[in-house]
């Protein structure tokens, strides 16, 4: 007979470890899924995990590397200030989309000028527009308690029938030839986001780093960062400490919001290049699996990004050389969530192998 | 634009076939949340639910036996949410996006051949005089079986939560489970029976979309049906005949803002398809100023030390 015996602390070291085990496991039973496919398993795990490293074409594939992990940190940090705090904003697909179009708009109405100004406007654009869209799911919880799970859900397929409208209409390149999609900002020096493309360099993995820095100061030195924690770990004793949660709440959506809005101007400056109706990838749900993987912490969603950046761009190869479909990455991304969950049982509760009557 | 194009007693028919993935998905659901628990893995469980009915729809023929494996394969991934959510005591909320991620890239791999494909057609309901009748015949009596099976379901819901032992047990733990669990009752056993159940109707209401509603396969068709339906049952305060009303009012909305799509309205059409959801948003703002008939004990973890 097994039993759960409730730890009196979490366990630290298991804390630390159960990501790492969740990831091995991840990997045999994404083996067994490959295998199942009819591919070799080892052969493709390794496609996966080894050659954008340290493949032949590695070169090539360690500045994606960069490009793919900044927005999912950038989107991550955010989300993992609300869900500790017990705020779920799962609708960051739609903040970083409006993001994308706000700060692509900005831009885009003073083409073809070479200000400076420029570029920093459009950060502005897009920070705000990606907070704006998370203050109305974090409005409404606020005033009428509705559940932000929904709204913000809710608003990512708004936000992505406004991208089709965008740039079909509003945002369409006059001189495109008809065909849907913005001008290409990556090509215009003063909007662009890349700071050295060869490398992966774009200003959204300076933002992710500053980012990750700033959220561990918060987190660890500022009292906000603690009331956020407490918020989470005992929303009682937080309400006696007399922290509001309504505060809480505009902060963490606005702030994830922000980040996410961010992270989509980034993108569309840069590694996407023009607002079009496919320019939303899903970077916003993979950063809910990256937070999680994380552990919520600042640190640990920098590696977990870059984990999962390492099976975008590995799943890339793995589909154009061994013809692994792509839905298999997102299964393996998924599983990766369950396990990681499940394992999380250890890290609260000894488990317990008791022969049933003794005791 | 040309409104008298739409005809009112389609409209009403094509209401009832948008409604009824909701409704099953709802109603699913609405058990579930009744025993306390949250399951936020339904846009998941329904867009599995789509692809394995279609899939044995089609290598079968049969589109019922389709959507008993449609019903079975929700349910089967809903057996991993219970398994995360009562024996493993993760959080609910992060293990329900887990299923809903999960299963989208599950579907999508399963789907890989069966895109453009059509399934077998499942026979409407014909009956000899009655279907012929001008108005209530197309809108009361020749739809899907699956459609008045969801009908039924409401009915038979609102009957167990309402005259059974069963259906008061499954309340007891849904508001209180330390008490249920004083009584003697099982609450891990309740609970992941509600989960099954969930699963089930939420796969069955996959399936009609995949093969009734629309019916073809493309990635991702479900588009935030399940979400809705979660939605749905906050509108409905966790009342059944409630999830019925909202399911055709949802369904109403979208059967129009499609005819209005067709007519060629003046609004762009990208406007016209953000409506359910908008509209979605604003139900919730009105609906969630009265949580009374929430189950108490919602989305709280149980284990029997504590």
């Amino acid at each position: 007979m097994i039993a759960l015996e409730k730890r009196p602390e979490p366990s630290r070291l298991l804390a630390m470890g159960t990501p790492l085990i969740a990831v091995i496991v991840t990997m045999i039973a994404g083996g067994l899924l490959f295998a199942a496919l009819g591919k070799n398993p080892f052969e493709a795990i390794r496609t996966i995990f080894w050659d954008p490293l340290f493949g032949e074409y590695a070169f090539y594939y360690r500045p994606q590397l960069l490009v793919k992990g900044a927005p999912l940190v950038l989107i991550a940090i955010g989300l993992s200030l609300g869900f500790r705090a017990g705020i779920w904003n799962i609708g960051a697909e739609g903040q970083y989309t409006m993001g994308a179009i706000c700060g692509a708009g900005v831009g885009l109405a003073f083409y073809p000028s070479e200000s400076v100004l420029i570029f920093p406007a459009m950060v502005i654009a897009g920070a705000l527009g990606g907070w704006a869209w998370a203050m109305i799911p974090a409005l409404l919880k606020v005033k009428f308690g509705t559940n932000e799970i929904l709204v913000s859900l809710m608003l990512v397929y708004v936000a992505e029938q406004l991208l089709a409208s965008m740039s079909l209409g509003l945002l369409k390149n006059p001189q495109g030839f008809g065909f849907p999609g913005s001008r290409n900002i990556a090509e215009w020096d003063a909007a662009t986001s890349w700071i050295a493309q060869d490398y992966g360099m774009h200003w959204g993995v300076v933002a992710a780093m500053i980012a990750v820095i700033m959220a561990y100061v918060l987190l660890n030195r500022h009292i906000l960062g603690f009331n956020i924690r407490l918020t989470g770990e005992a929303p009682r004793a937080a309400r006696f400490a007399g922290v509001k949660p309504a505060r809480l709440i505009l902060f963490c959506l606005g702030m994830s919001g922000m980040l996410a809005g961010l992270a989509g101007l980034f993108e569309v400056a840069g590694p996407s290049g023009q607002v079009s109706i496919d320019f939303n990838v899903g970077y916003g749900f993979t950063a809910i699996i990256v937070a999680f993987l994380g552990r919520l912490h600042p640190v640990g969603i920098l590696l977990a990004g870059l984990l999962m950046a390492l099976t975008y761009i590995g799943g890339d190869i793995a589909e154009s050389q061994m013809g692994l479909p792509a839905a298999a990455i997102q299964v393996f991304q998924g599983m990766l969530l369950f396990f990681l969950l499940a394992l999380d049982l250890l890290t609260n509760y000894r488990v317990k192998f008791a022969v049933k009557g003794a005791a | 634009m040309d409104l008298s194009a739409i005809n009112p007693v389609l409209l009403i028919a094509s209401l009832m076939v948008a409604a009824t993935p909701l409704l099953l998905a709802a109603i699913g659901e609405l058990i579930v949340e009744k025993s306390g628990v949250l399951n936020l893995g339904v846009e998941g469980m329904m867009i599995t639910g789509a692809i394995a009915g279609f899939a044995v729809s089609v290598e079968t023929g049969s589109p019922y036996v389709g959507v008993l494996a449609a019903a079975f394969a929700g349910a089967a991934l809903s057996l991993l949410f219970a398994f995360l959510t009562q024996f493993a005591l993760a959080n609910q909320v992060a293990s329900g996006l887990a299923l809903t991620l999960f299963g989208l890239g599950l579907s999508a791999l399963m789907g890989q051949g069966y895109v453009g494909v059509r399934p077998p057609e499942m026979a409407r309901l014909d009956m000899p005089v009655l279907s012929d009748l001008p108005v209530v015949g197309p809108i009361l009596f020749s739809h899907d079986p699956i459609l008045y099976f969801g009908i039924a379901l409401t009915a038979g819901v609102w009957a167990f939560l309402k005259f059974t032992r069963g259906g008061l047990i499954l309340r007891a733990v849904g508001e209180n489970h330390d008490a249920a669990h004083a009584l003697g009752y099982n609450v891990m056993r309740v609970r992941v029976l509600a989960i099954l159940f969930g699963g089930a109707c939420a796969g069955v209401g996959g399936a009609y979309i995949s093969l009734i509603r629309v019916p073809q396969w493309t990635e991702g068709m479900t588009a935030g049906i399940g979400w809705i339906a979660l939605a749905l049952v906050v509108f409905a305060s966790w009342k059944p005949w409630r999830a019925l009303l909202g399911a055709y009012l949802f369904g109403g909305i979208n059967v129009l803002q499609l005819n209005l799509q067709a007519a060629g309205v003046a609004i762009p059409v990208e406007y016209l398809a953000m409506s359910p959801y908008l509209i979605t948003i604003l139900v919730l703002v009105i609906m969630s100023a009265d949580k009374s008939g929430a189950p108490a004990s919602l989305g709280r973890s149980f284990h029997a030390s504590q």
